[in-house]
Parts: C-alpha cells; structure tokens; sequence
C-alpha cells in the first residue's frame, strides 16, 4: 500500500496538469515499512525526453543523486516515483514495466484527459530480477 | 574508506544497510569490494559476462562516472559513489 498526504497526491496530479500535453516525472520520498510506503515528500524532476515528452520520460540520474542526498538529510529514503500518461490510461505500459528497476518501490501513474487530472493510480514493482519483475495494482491511502 | 551509497530495491541484498564502506582506489576496485562483502548484489549490478548492467549508472560524487575514465575512475577517501538504477517509462511503445 502506498501512504500519502493530500497535498502531496494533490501536487503530483498537478504536476501532470502543468506539463500536459507532456508527461511529467518526479521522485516520491519517505519511508518504506514492510508491504507499506509512506510518502512525506515528493521531488519534481525533469523529463529528459525531449525528444518525444509526449509518451516517455526519463529522469537525469544526476538529478536522482541529488534528490537521493537531499533526502537523506532528511531522513528519507527514495520510495517511489510519479509520472503522467496525457490522454492515455493511468495503467502501466510495456515500456513502464520494461524500464523499471526500482524493486519495492511505488510506480504511480496519473492519466491526464485534455489537461485535467483524472485517475491515479499505483504500482508496485515486484519480483527478483528483471526475469520476473511485474508492475502489481497497490492501493493508495490519501491521508487529509 | 569510500561511502557506496545503495538504492532501495537492492538493499535486501547489502543486509538492509544504506551506505557500505569498503577501501579502494579505483570505482571498480569499490565495486569489486561491495560485491565481495555482499555477493547478492552481483546479479543485479553485472550480467553474466561482467558488464555493468545498462540501468545500472554509477556517480562519482556528482558525476557520472561514464564521462569520466569508467570504471578505472580513481577514487579518494573523501569520495562517494552512488549506485542509481534508471527512471524511465512512457505510454509510448
């Protein structure tokens, strides 16, 4: 289950809102319990596709290294990231799954029609290798 | 000693620990070191020809360690290396 604030879950909807029709991306921070991760703050980050903004991301790792270290000051550790689908399905694709490498972390999509924030939703990466990684449907607690 | 700062999904495999210390001159010798002390981790930073996996970037303090002279980068004390997995994806096919 992924835990997290309003306001959080509110910024990373509008997050997808600001970049439309273009996919955003950012980083999800806190602390992971057991099955659980709990967000206490999420970092915007570029999408370095500019290539093709409107259908992949891809995040600078010198952007991750510092957000990691930022966060790590904090007392956060990274939990999860966020990325926006414009005008497509808040579902994980293929290339989702292909590129994700973050087992145990929080994959959370939010489907963004004609610039409004509709549906998010959230996934976690399962698995041991990337043989058997899979994207699994996780609920998000939105805590007011 | 050199701080290996390890992502989260591959700290089951570092025995839960963040941050592992190991002496080395070189980033591979770092990573040579982590991969002794905790030989889970190999299979998920190498393939089975010893190649640093392609999702797998290496920094050297804030650089990534590709643009610098690879794994033969020379390393001080002082320095931190992180391991960082790639963040990418995309409705896109």
């Amino acid at each position: 289950m992924l835990k997290v604030r309003k306001a959080d879950y509110e910024a990373v909807r509008q997050h997808g809102e600001e970049t439309y029709p273009h996919e955003c991306c950012g980083v999800l921070l806190g602390e992971i319990n057991g099955e659980d991760r709990r967000v206490s703050s999420i970092a915007r980050c570029g999408n370095t596709r500019t290539d093709s903004p409107q259908n992949r991301y891809h995040i600078d790792p010198k952007e991750l290294v510092r957000i990691q270290r930022e966060g790590r000051e904090r007392g956060e550790d990274i939990v999860g990231f966020y990325h926006s689908h414009p005008d497509h399905p808040a579902r994980w694709s293929a290339t989702d799954l292909a590129e994700a490498h973050w087992f145990g972390c929080s994959y959370v999509i939010t489907s963004v029609e004609k610039g409004k924030a509709a549906i998010t939703n959230s996934f976690e990466l399962n698995g041991s290798d990337e043989g058997d990684k899979k994207l699994m449907d996780e609920k998000i607690e939105v805590e007011t | 000693m050199t701080k290996i700062h390890i992502p989260t999904p591959l700290r089951q495999y570092s025995d839960k620990q963040p941050t592992v210390e190991v002496q080395a001159g070189t980033v591979a010798e770092a990573l040579s070191g982590l991969v002794s002390k905790h030989p889970d981790l190999r299979r998920h930073l190498y393939t089975e020809d010893g190649k640093l996996r392609s999702f797998v970037n290496v920094y050297l303090n804030d650089e990534d360690v590709r643009y610098l002279q690879k794994e033969a980068t020379a390393i001080k004390d002082s320095d931190t290396i992180s391991i960082v997995p790639s963040i990418a994806g995309g409705w896109g096919n």
